[in-house]
């Protein structure tokens, strides 16, 4: 036989281009909108158009009686089969868990809320007859507004509930043993700064709509669907509905993107399972960009009253966070969750010795929230980041002389926090004074000056962000002291087939982020085979047996993990095989560049390929040998990994018309040991645009009954390249320490980074003029409104966060 | 979305699209270049019986040079426009305006009859045309007639065309020594304006001669500024002059406020647009 004969080089830290793009880009690929199955009908999906309302009656007969429509059914209709929608991580033991049926039975809490389903022919045929079903609602009060709905009195949400609120969660350094008493530190201080910032709703945007097929008609029911978790659903199908879990197979194909909008089960999918299994016949929904925008669920909302304690010169003493977090009218799969990520991330990279974190989740007449990009770290990150820009221009010092002061120096690693974490590596001041030399920060901040004196129509304004996140979600035994369901490890397994070539399985599931690429690379590397020779199998149940999915940041961080000590596993099964070919003792050799050597007799060797050939044909194996070099490996981390950074942004801002351009933005991220630097690269390019797109354009907005107004992207205004700048992006590299590879993760650093970086900016620019805060996005008008009323004298529209727009 | 079933027609001249218009009745809808009408339809926003698809009545394509004036088909796309060698000279400012319409895509398709007709007061070439004193040329069922700008518009996305109406082309008086500007406020680049201004100055010895000016998305239809263009007529057109009569941009408009914008800010913008807008068309 053959092998593949290049010399092997390193394959980690290689600019690979992604073996996925091509059949990403040009959309040549399967996607689940691409299946057509026999017999398959199209289900569309009756919406609620109000935000609370009892459903006194439904009547899908008229549906039924046009053409093409073969089915039509309601909530009623399917109360026992559907199942419920559930939450798996209720934070507290008295959380409140309402029920959530995927198809409305008796009342609706927000607009776009699922009431009625059409199954026909063709999809046109189904959205025909939605128009056709008659709904007769008997409206309720509608709750839009977390301190409202907090309000002693308050209408509510769930009236059987009682209230309005989900939760309440504490963590206090004090009574954890992980620090001094924040309140003390209050009463104490020299400086106390207190703030409210505003953290508005999102919408994740990612490319591809949610789409889901269900077929019946094996002996397992398939589900394909555009997810980023399809392990998951397989098992909250199964637990959910009854269903066995063996009967059960999902296959997530090549998904379009997902941004933790599709870190979701939905009652998209549980509508189309119960139609399926209705029906008997293969079924199909896909939504609308309208339905996306509607009803998948939304990000952020949070109102975050920080304090800061602190003394004149600067050192911080004390952090507490009090934290209400809108919750939307149902809890998603985790929901109440988003903020405890936050939790451990308040604090960010500086040395509080005493910390607060108290969280209030709220339910409201709007959309559930649940993970988007960074899940509960932007909206801490967002909160520190700005709280220490308000702190320096408090003290009269710069915003990045007041981290100095109090960040977490090189040589004070492993780090314990007030939160609780025990940071592993890091290096701020490299990032920061590589990100420094980058920007010209000296020039700009004379320009800045010189701007100033001039009184120039256009300030311009410096922003810094020194931030760090948690990634590799995560220890299971921390996720199991927060009572999430589940836990955090992730499966890989590597087979060695006949000829040599590798097939990887990896329980993540990429939906963009170029596992095949990465994970191609590292299993090169550790078995010293051609990366042309590896295929990366994932994404459907059948094959990819055991994981859990790809949100967090986890993938590599943990994934990739698992992938190593997989593929060591195979070196070690082929040693002795190798040995008995060589005719040598396996302790006398060793593995060097895909080959067995004997030691000290260089002209001998086997390669893994002889190995595993040799296992195929098993004619001659040694005593006690099985016939595979296949191996499998759970890998469950010990610790979260730490990725910082240090972004600095220049904006200029019209003082005429409120409007805000970025003039340069730097991005220099430690995310460890880097596996492909232009898909790091690319990360860290998309990540800044989303937390730009937060800074300064994209917010979901309800009138005041609860309609969603920002329902296309006309109204809910996502920037394009022409809107955004060209990013400068570099790295400092501090190796993990408990990741083989060194590696951290990357897939949300920008993101997390970015959005402080541009507010803070556009504050500084207009600091002088009396303006301390402008609430996101920073609008032309709300910065024009923030500057009229600084130059009124008016209080500032800054802490309380203003009306709209 | 998939838009409601409708009967479709492809007429190959004005008198046959004038006919199926008439026989479609009220709910027949003209396609232009689909870029408002194919979104409204989907979002199921418009569900006409009857779908009038101009796409092969060639003789309603191109500019023309008539004398005074150019001669614009109403199926000329945006992206011909900005191509065509007698935009740029005699109506510069259409080209401006044009340059700033959406994104490339849309420009490739969309056309400039179309914008006018569909007649979206945040669309920037209404203004455009009311600026300008075009003068619309209309074909229905009782023959052919002309309708000056301050005539064609009538209220939000409504005109003076009838169901049965179809816009041909569009006349534009030649501006010769008018310097133009058109100055778009948007929240991201490929939105509609927040407000828009379109200017046109003629200036003769350091003074204003002629003035026209008229904002974008400052009310239901197209505002002509007429109390900045009396402010200005006679003017020296220094900085100062202009950004005094700039002032007046806003006087008696009525825009609305909306996520993206409050009509108080609408206000102040149109005064700051309007005097970036004089200054580029006709500062000294």
């Amino acid at each position: 036989m053959t092998v593949t004969e290049e010399p092997h080089t390193g394959e980690v830290g290689r600019d690979r281009h992604r073996k996925e793009d091509a059949r990403l880009i040009t959309g040549r690929t399967m996607w689940t909108e691409n299946l057509s199955l026999p017999g398959m009908m199209h289900l569309a999906i009756l919406r609620s158009p109000m935000a609370h309302a009892r459903i006194t009656n439904v009547d899908v007969s008229p549906a039924l009686r046009m053409s093409g429509v073969a089915e039509a059914f309601t909530g009623r209709d399917v109360a026992d089969l559907q199942g419920a929608m559930p939450c798996v991580w209720p934070p507290s033991d008295d959380t409140v868990l309402p029920a959530y049926p995927p198809l409305a039975v008796d009342e609706v809490r927000h607009t776009g809320e699922p009431v009625a389903v059409v199954a026909a022919r063709d999809r046109a045929s189904a959205l025909d007859a939605l128009e056709a079903i008659e709904v007769d609602y008997e409206p309720l009060p509608v709750v839009l507004d977390m301190e409202a709905a907090l309000a002693d009195g308050a209408d509510l949400v769930h009236a059987d509930q009682g209230t309005n609120r989900c939760f309440t969660w504490t963590l206090d350094s004090a009574a954890a043993g992980t620090g001094d008493d924040a309140r003390r530190a209050e009463a104490d201080a020299e400086v106390l700064v207190k703030r409210r910032y505003i953290q508005q709703r999102l919408i994740p945007a990612f490319m591809e709509p949610r789409s889901v097929v269900v077929d019946p008609t094996g002996e397992q029911i398939t589900v394909w669907s555009a997810t980023q978790v399809p392990h998951i659903l397989r098992l909250l199908l199964a637990m959910s509905t009854g269903m066995p879990e063996h009967k059960i197979r999902v296959i997530a194909p090549d998904v379009g993107g997902g941004f933790g909008g599709k870190l979701q089960v939905t009652p998209e999918e549980f509508i189309a399972f119960a139609a399926a299994r209705k029906f008997g016949r293969p079924v199909k929904f896909v939504e609308s960009r309208s339905e996306t925008m509607l009803s998948g669920h939304h990000g952020r909302d949070q109102i975050q009253d920080i304090t800061v304690s602190a003394r004149n010169d600067g050192t911080v003493t004390g952090l507490s966070v009090d934290l209400k977090v809108n919750m939307g009218a149902y809890l998603g799969i985790i929901t109440p969750g988003i903020p405890l990520l936050g939790a451990f991330m308040f604090n960010g990279i500086y040395r509080f010795p005493a910390y607060r974190f108290d969280c209030t989740g709220v339910f409201t007449n709007t959309t559930k929230t649940d993970a988007y990009r960074g899940a509960g770290r932007p909206e801490a990150t967002f909160a520190i980041e700005r709280m220490m820009d308000d702190l320096a221009a408090e003290l009269d010092m710069d915003p990045l002389e007041v981290r100095r002061k109090n960040w977490i120096e090189h040589d004070q690693f492993p780090y314990a926090t007030a939160a609780g974490l025990t940071y592993d590596s890091g290096d701020y001041a490299a990032a920061t004074d590589r990100a420094m030399d980058l920007f010209g920060y000296h020039d700009l901040r004379r320009e800045q000056r010189e701007r100033r004196e001039a009184g120039d129509r256009v300030q311009l304004g410096i922003g810094v962000s020194t931030y760090t996140e948690m990634c590799g979600l995560a220890p299971s035994r921390i996720l199991g002291q927060l009572r999430y369901a589940a836990g955090g490890w992730e499966n890989a397994s590597v087979r060695m087939l006949p000829t040599g070539k590798v097939e990887v399985v990896t329980g993540t599931s990429p939906h963009g982020q170029g596992h095949e690429t990465a994970w191609s690379q590292i299993a090169a590397d550790q078995l010293g085979v051609p990366f042309d020779d590896v295929e990366v199998l994932h994404g459907d149940t059948r094959t990819s047996h055991k994981g859990l999915d790809t949100y967090g940041s986890r993938s590599l961080a943990v994934g990739g993990i698992a992938l190593v000590n997989a593929c060591r596993k195979v070196v070690d099964k082929a040693r002795p095989v190798a040995a008995h070919l060589l005719e040598c003792d396996p302790s006398d050799l060793e593995f060097v560049d895909g080959a067995y050597r004997v030691k000290g007799s260089p002209g001998s060797a086997k390669t893994l390929a002889d190995c595993a050939l040799a296992v195929f044909s098993s004619h001659d194996l040694p005593e006690g040998v099985e016939s595979s070099l296949d191996a499998d490996a759970t890998y469950d981390p010990e610790n979260f990994s730490y990725p910082h950074g240090t972004h600095l942004c220049a904006t200029e801002v019209d003082t005429e018309t409120g409007r805000v351009s970025i003039r340069s933005y730097v991005a220099v991220d430690d995310v460890g040991r880097v596996i492909n630097p232009m898909i790091v690269e690319g990360q860290v390019h998309g990540g800044v645009a989303q937390g730009i797109a937060q800074a300064l354009f994209e917010e979901a907005v309800y009138d005041d009954d609860g309609n969603l107004l920002t329902g296309t992207f006309v109204d809910y205004t996502i920037p394009s390249s022409a809107d955004l700048p060209a990013i400068v992006t570099d790295r400092t590299e501090t190796p993990a320490l408990e990741h083989p590879l060194g590696a951290k993760g990357v897939g949300e650093a920008g993101t997390i980074a970015s959005t402080p970086a541009v507010v803070n900016a556009v504050v500084d620019a207009l600091r002088h003029l009396g303006v301390s805060d402008v609430r996101m996005p920073c609008t032309p008008e709300r910065v024009w409104r923030a500057i009229q009323d600084a130059r009124d004298g008016a209080a500032h529209v800054a802490h309380e966060g203003g009306e709209r727009p | 979305m998939i838009p409601a079933a409708f009967d479709y027609t492809r007429p190959s001249g004005v008198d046959e699209a004038v006919g199926a218009l008439r026989d479609g009745g009220e709910d027949a809808k003209v396609l232009a270049g689909g870029q408002s009408l194919i979104p409204m339809l989907r979002m199921r926003l418009a569900s006409p019986t009857t779908v009038v698809d101009l796409g092969d009545v060639t003789e309603m394509r191109g500019v023309r040079d008539d004398g005074d004036a150019l001669v614009i088909g109403a199926m000329t796309t945006h992206d011909e426009i900005l191509h065509d060698p007698l935009v740029h000279e005699h109506a510069p400012l259409i080209a401006q305006a044009t340059e700033t319409v959406a994104d490339r895509q849309v420009r490739h398709l969309g056309t400039f009859g179309g914008s006018l007709a569909h007649a979206d007061p945040a669309g920037d070439l209404p203004s455009v045309a009311s600026a300008l004193d075009a003068t619309f040329e209309v074909a229905g069922p009782s023959g052919r007639r002309s309708v000056p700008a301050s005539e064609f518009f009538v209220d939000y996305l409504t005109t003076v065309l009838e169901p049965d109406d179809l816009l041909v082309s569009v006349r534009v008086p030649k501006l010769t020594g008018w310097g133009t500007h058109y100055e778009k406020f948007n929240r991201v680049a490929q939105a509609w304006a927040l407000v828009g201004v379109a200017a046109a100055v003629r200036r003769s010895n350091g003074s204003v001669a002629e003035a026209r000016v008229a904002l974008t998305n400052m009310g239901p239809t197209p505002v002509r500024a007429y109390g900045v263009e009396d402010a200005l007529t006679g003017t020296a057109a220094t900085e100062d002059s202009l950004a005094a009569a700039a002032q007046r941009a806003a006087d008696g408009a009525e825009p609305s406020s909306d996520p993206s914008a409050s009509a108080e800010y609408r206000m102040h913008l149109a005064t700051v647009l309007t005097r970036r807008a004089l200054q580029a068309a006709g500062g000294a």
